[in-house]
């Protein structure tokens, strides 16, 4: 397997990714305050100056990111402002394939983290190189032959488990192995189903050792988020050679009433963030994780009077202890000769450049491949 | 029995039919089927009666509620128990294309109005269809229509209506988006009395003339002052449109397709099908039953076993009707299909599927999307404890009937007798010879276990994902 040439106290590099899901708006989760444009064209959907966390003479977190803030006051946050690509598609169906592709101008079934992680394992010898967590696995995890492990919940893992007798159900597991060992000849899906099974058996036989040995002091709060990256920390935490970990948090499709629901989304993200940088500290394990935080799109600059609608321009956040924390490219401009489709936040450096940061800069894998072409990079990690 | 008439129809084939227009049937319930002309069973499930249906009032008395929860037990029990399979699957058809999400609105009553708006009119007309839709007040406030107004127009739902709902990308422009969405001002709902302390109200569609946009509009090129009826009109009139809904069914009913954004790259995997079934469609002005009578009696669909992977629904609510104990009215139903207040998830929302609320408006991904680790995982586990100790009527039937058929005297016959009990179901030669190596050396077991056994090993299989 690679590993990072600089290394990290001789760990390999980790990739947790957060997946925002339905278009963040970003100009509501970093509040340029100081632009009186913002408030023009945000004349209900807003953050007030006094509500803004500010950190600079123009930007300020939302009020519900305060823990956010704190990480990003410890320097442990690089904010990538303005993260987008041409002709920005506005369907979230479609954009979020993008985001999981990195590849905007025609339909591709190849995720570039399953990319990654054919990379960091081309044999396939670990089948949690790559892990996701919650239901269903997301399409950047997914390219035909690379196989990953996709966890709903880490606590019930396990094959047949109601049957009681453990002799009967050691010999069903010997027959559940056989009849699951792929063929030759009966189709892609019933392969695919087959060789999903053979991977869980292997996945599962490392991870039921996990929960007997994982203790904590930090507590993560009951929503999705926070159970899915606390889920993160102790697999990770466990030493079983997870290089990319995967989750969502869903909802951020604010078409209509996005103050009240906007707040919640952001004080369960920033908590569950906080939290799990805690958790890794407290056992030692937080310097060779990185978390990258994307959503599909910006959101529309002015608001419909109660929400926006699907706009383009949004913003990303890397997060970690070697991160070099601030902001990186530009914010958008609120000049609306400079939008795009007259209405939306113009993008100020291509995701596919983030992803090669992160590819490059972080795990030490070409991106050359997997983002199709070269990217303008950032620079956010600090010297090893 | 009552009365033995001899079998007119293959068991095999009508339990395809049963497991894709319905939620399947027991071994039992086929053997009295058979006696019905295939086309004849087709014709049974495409005019469902009240008869033949689940009484409101039944549904009511033992599983009326306001919650989530109480709405998705009751839905279970009618895919179980009604005779009117295809009526229950075609509400769960447009459910799929139409995906609202409880999520937003947070009103049970109106998610499972629109559910009830499906069953009624979901083997209608596309029209008929469409503009119920435009007007169920569950829609209007998932894409935000209620925002849509007169010099401030919300397109989100003129956008979903052209792109997840009628026609599919590439058959219109933004332009049309935009026109469409003008012409929908206005479409909106009454607002409900508050829930506190009135409980759940049905909201009621409300058209709003005063913000209404009369100015003129081209949608798709056609010109004029036009309004939402006018928009649905010309879009069932698309041949874009009778290929959306024919791609739709077919994916649904007959075989897995690609997902749906691909539509428009990737031709259909059985082009001459699908052509029939846009001709009924157009032909009939976009009925939808003559496009499924072409479908179902087509040796496409006939032949097409074990193409569709289960989607979670599917698997569940087939198990139980296998299982046999949910005849009676059980409120607990919910455990299997709903989340509890402030609780875990539950099976079917475990295996990616949580019913009335949708991941996105785009519904869920179909085909082998519905399974990776986690989910086949969730799957097995189910259904196998469904299988459970074999103490429940249904499997206890199937126990029964295998042991007095002779099943036990050979591996053959054990492995052969428990697809046909499970079905008639088919596996392929790797499973087969796993199967047959277990009944060879299970034979220590008691006849009740070993049969037992093999009807969980089978329901554990990579085979009994597909349908």
């Amino acid at each position: 397997m690679t590993s990072n040439g600089n290394g990290i106290n001789g760990k390999d590099p980790v990739l947790v990714v957060v997946q925002l899901t339905g278009g963040n708006d970003f100009m509501n989760t970093l509040v340029p305050y100081s632009w009186g444009r913002y408030y023009d064209y945000r004349e209900a959907v807003r953050i007030e100056e006094h509500q803004v966390l500010k950190f600079s003479d123009t930007l300020g977190f939302h009020p519900a990111a305060a823990p956010l803030k704190e990480l990003f006051d410890a320097g442990d946050v690089a904010i990538v402002q303005g993260i987008g690509y041409e002709n920005s598609n506005r369907s979230h169906f479609r954009a979020m394939d993008i985001m999981h592709t990195a590849e905007p101008l025609k339909i591709s079934t190849e995720g570039w983290l399953a990319k990654v992680i054919r990379e960091l394992d081309p044999e396939g010898e670990n089948v949690l190189t790559g892990v996701s967590f919650g239901r269903g696995l997301p399409r950047a995890m997914a390219a035909p032959g690379v196989r990953v492990t996709s966890v709903g919940d880490l606590d019930s893992y396990g094959l047949m488990t109601s049957v009681e007798i453990q002799q009967q159900r050691a010999q069903e597991l010997d027959i559940f192995q056989r009849v699951y060992t792929p063929a030759i000849g009966t189709g892609a899906t019933m392969s695919y189903i087959r060789q999903t099974g053979i991977d869980v058996l292997a996945g599962i036989d490392k991870l039921q050792s996990i929960a007997g040995q994982y203790d904590s002091s930090v507590e993560y709060a009951s929503n999705p988020i926070a159970q899915s990256l606390r889920d993160v920390a102790r697999t990770h935490i466990a030493g079983l050679g997870t290089r990319v970990f995967y989750v969502r948090h869903a909802g951020y499709d604010h078409h209509a009433v996005e103050l009240p629901l906007h707040e919640r989304l952001l004080t369960e993200l920033s908590g569950a963030l906080r939290d799990f940088f805690a958790d890794l500290r407290d056992h030692d394990a937080s310097e060779e994780v990185v978390v990258y935080v994307f959503t599909e799109f910006g959101r529309r600059v002015p608001d419909n009077g109660s929400g926006t609608d699907h706009g383009s321009g949004g913003g990303a956040f890397i997060l970690g202890d070697r991160v070099e924390g601030g902001l990186y490219a530009e914010y958008p401009s609120l000049d609306p000769s400079t939008f795009a489709n007259g209405e939306d936040l113009e993008h100020t450096i291509d995701f596919r450049g983030v992803y090669a940061t992160l590819l490059e800069q972080w795990l030490s894998v070409d991106s050359h491949e997997i983002v199709g072409g070269q990217y303008e990079q950032l620079r956010p990690f600090a010297a090893a | 029995m009552a009365t033995q008439t001899e079998a007119r129809t293959d068991a095999a084939l009508l339990a395809h039919l049963y497991r894709r227009a319905g939620f399947g049937a027991t071994r039992d319930q086929i053997d009295r089927l058979a006696r019905r002309d295939y086309a004849e069973a087709v014709e049974f499930l495409l005019n469902p009666t009240p008869e033949t249906g689940i009484a409101d009032d039944l549904v009511a008395r033992y599983l009326g509620g306001e919650t989530p929860q109480a709405y998705l037990a009751a839905w279970l029990f009618r895919m179980i128990n009604s005779e009117n399979q295809l009526q229950e699957k075609m509400a769960l058809f447009w459910h799929h294309v139409f995906a609202t999400g409880l999520t937003k609105n947070e009103h049970a009553l109106a998610s499972s109005t629109q559910i009830e708006l499906f069953r009624r009119n979901g083997l209608s007309d596309m029209r008929t269809i469409l503009l119920d839709l435009s007007r169920d007040p569950a829609m209007i406030f998932w894409l935000d229509n209620n925002e849509n107004h007169l010099g401030e127009p919300n397109e989100n739902y003129g956008r979903e209506l052209l792109e997840l709902f009628s026609l599919g990308v590439g058959n219109y422009t933004e332009i049309d988006i935009k026109h469409a969405s003008r012409a929908f001002t206005g479409w909106t709902f009454e607002q409900p009395l508050p829930l506190y302390p009135y409980g759940f109200y049905d909201a009621e569609f409300r058209f709003n003339p005063d913000d209404h946009d009369n100015d003129e509009k081209t949608f798709l090129g056609h010109t004029g002052n036009l309004d939402g009826g006018d928009v649905i009109d010309i879009i069932v009139e698309q041949p874009a449109c009778a290929r959306f809904i024919s791609r739709h069914l077919y994916n649904f009913f007959v075989a897995d397709e690609v997902q749906v954004p691909s539509w428009n790259d990737v031709p259909p995997r059985d082009p001459e099908l699908i052509a029939a079934m846009e001709d009924a469609f157009t032909g009939s002005g976009g009925e939808i039953k003559p496009v499924l009578r072409v479908m179902f009696n087509s040796d496409s669909f006939k032949n097409a076993r074990f193409q569709k992977v289960k989607s979670p629904i599917e698997l569940v609510a087939g198990m139980l009707k296998l299982a046999g104990n949910d005849q009676d009215f059980r409120p607990d139903l919910a455990v299997y299909v709903a989340v509890p207040m402030g609780g875990a998830a539950m099976t079917t929302v475990a295996m990616g599927q949580k019913l009335l609320d949708p991941p996105t408006v785009e519904g869920w991904h179909t085909g082998k999307e519905w399974i990776d680790g986690g989910m086949l995982v969730e799957r097995v586990n189910f259904a196998v404890e469904e299988i459970g100790d074999g103490s429940d009527p249904g499997i206890a039937r199937l126990i029964e009937r295998l042991i007095e058929s002779g099943a036990l005297a050979t591996p053959e016959a054990l492995v052969d007798g428990a697809l046909d009990a499970l079905g008639p179901i088919a596996v392929d030669e790797t499973t087969r010879e796993g199967l047959l190596s277990f009944a060879a050396d299970s034979a220590s077991d008691d006849e009740r276990t070993r049969v037992l056994r093999m009807l969980r090993l089978i329901a554990s299989t990579p085979d009994f994902q597909f349908a």
